[in-house]
């Protein structure tokens, strides 16, 4: 009988763990970091088993400390996302993503006919009607978005 | 009682409360818009109108409410008169007439216009309809006539007829008659169902709906019919078009013996007859009138 070989990733010296992603949303995440890029490595752990979640995705990406902005995005596709900072191979800082009352300027409103895709000097505003499943309302026009149009807007997979 | 609001952007800002208010306020102005009083209460205001929608029914009866109430209005009934043309932004152009003004109607076809203005300008600033998206005032008046005509909005059984996927003045009005508990049955072809998402928010608030595509399965116990034209833009086939016109037609012969009245935001085409006009069921001229003092409440309750 043949014994599974132990499955070697190379550990980040500085870099950032996204863990506890939605499952099979870690494409999604990349696309929020545009991601894949030629000077980055990137591990990417899809489906996985999760003792809090049953299943889950992971990337790990090597050289990377993510901006807030980005972090408010993921919040939007993995709701239960963390965050961990490594450097020098330590996890420095580690936090949840935070799933906001007010979506400000990340993203967009679906609706073409909404005076904030119009270049009024205005930014963006959603409140979060419903988190799980996740349903926003745009501020202004008032027309609701929900998961799968607010993915659309992060570019085809 | 007292007004909570400092604009009239969307229905879904009111209270119960502040719907009453208004009502009530529009009930004292009736006699001076029929001219029957004089007031003079908004003298020296000045009210901006900005159009950039053609409207004629909500413009001209803004401007009377105000003139009704001792004030004035300036401002311009086409974007093509505005400096729109020239490529100017919106919230400059708002920006600028709110410090001239008092108050500011708008009307754009861009939704959430009003909205934006309203955090824009430091007067107060109300919705005349921004395109598919809210027309809170529209939704007050209608309100008003039913509590004009039938002495209440609670205890009425309201069918919204026609258009119930596009139609933004259903849309709003199935939100407030859910506030007031108020019955309700929705008439469409299947095509222009009440979108699921306004189902959804009425059944959040314990309303249920009866949804049917037969006006004749509801004229036995409705009491109002309110009537929306069917766009023929919504149907690629004009074969089906023509039939299901036909099939949402109010004449003077289907209303025959029931007890209901008939109401429309108007401009209507041809979805009441005009055999309708003169008989007791048709208030759509009316409910255009009461257009008026819901405007002047509005007014009076927001010109400081
Ligand atoms: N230097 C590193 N390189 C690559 N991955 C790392 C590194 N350090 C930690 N990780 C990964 O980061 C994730 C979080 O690590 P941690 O040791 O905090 O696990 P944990 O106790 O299960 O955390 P949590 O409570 O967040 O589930 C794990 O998937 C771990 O494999
Ligand atoms: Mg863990
Ligand atoms: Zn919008």
């Amino acid at each position: 009988m043949k014994t599974p070989k132990e499955l070697k990733v190379t550990p980040i010296r500085n870099g950032t763990v996204i863990d506890h992603i939605t499952a099979n949303k870690a494409l999604h995440v990349l696309k929020i970091l545009n991601l894949p890029s030629q000077d980055t490595s990137v591990t990417i752990g899809m489906n996985v088993k999760s003792t809090q979640m049953g299943a889950k995705d992971l990337v790990k990406i090597e050289g990377r400390e993510l901006r807030s902005g980005e972090v408010d995005k993921i919040a939007l596709i993995a709701p239960h996302a963390t965050i961990n900072i490594i450097r020098d191979y330590e996890i420095v800082t580690k936090g949840k993503v935070n799933l906001l009352e007010k979506i400000s300027g990340i993203i967009n409103c679906g609706n073409p006919n909404c005076i904030t895709n119009t270049g009024e000097p205005v930014d963006s505003l959603f409140y979060v009607t419903s988190q799980e499943p996740l349903v926003v309302r745009c501020y202004y026009c008032e027309r609701a978005m929900d998961q799968s149009e607010i993915e659309e807007q992060f570019g085809p997979l | 009682m007292v007004f909570s609001q400092g604009d009239i952007i969307s229905i879904r800002d009111f209270s119960k409360d502040d719907i009453k208010y208004i009502l009530r306020t529009a009930e004292k102005m009736e006699p001076i818009a029929r001219s029957l009083e004089k007031s003079d209460i908004l003298y020296g205001k000045l009210l901006g109108m900005l159009f950039y929608e053609p409207s004629t029914r909500t413009r001209l009866s803004f401007e009377a409410a105000m003139k009704r109430l001792g004030g004035c209005t300036i401002g311009f009934s086409e974007a093509r008169t505005s400096s729109a043309t020239k490529g100017e932004k919106l919230s400059d152009t708002v920006r600028t007439v709110g410090e001239y003004t008092d108050a500011l109607v708008l009307r754009h076809n861009m939704e959430g216009t009003a909205r934006l203005a309203a955090d824009i300008v430091d007067v107060p600033v109300i919705n005349a309809g921004d395109g598919a998206g809210q027309h809170p005032t529209q939704t007050l008046l209608d309100l008003y006539t039913m509590k004009r005509l039938l002495g209440k909005i609670r205890n009425l059984h309201v069918a919204l007829v026609g258009d119930l996927k596009y139609g933004r003045t259903v849309h709003s009005l199935a939100y407030a008659l859910a506030m007031f508990g108020t019955r309700m049955s929705f008439v469409s072809p299947p095509e222009l169902k009440m979108p699921r998402e306004i189902m959804e928010d009425l059944n959040g608030a314990g309303v249920s709906v009866h949804e049917t595509s037969a006006i004749r399965d509801v004229l036995p116990y409705v009491d109002v019919l309110y009537v929306t034209r069917i766009q023929k833009e919504r149907f690629p086939d004009p074969q089906e078009y023509l039939k299901i016109k036909g099939a949402y037609t109010i004449d003077k012969d289907l209303l025959k013996n029931s007890e209901t009245i008939v109401m429309h935001p108007l401009p209507r085409l041809d979805e009441i007859a005009t055999d309708v006009d003169s008989t007791p069921y048709g208030k759509y001229f009316q409910q255009a009138f009461y257009g008026v003092p819901v405007r002047m409440a509005l007014l009076k309750s927001l010109i400081k």
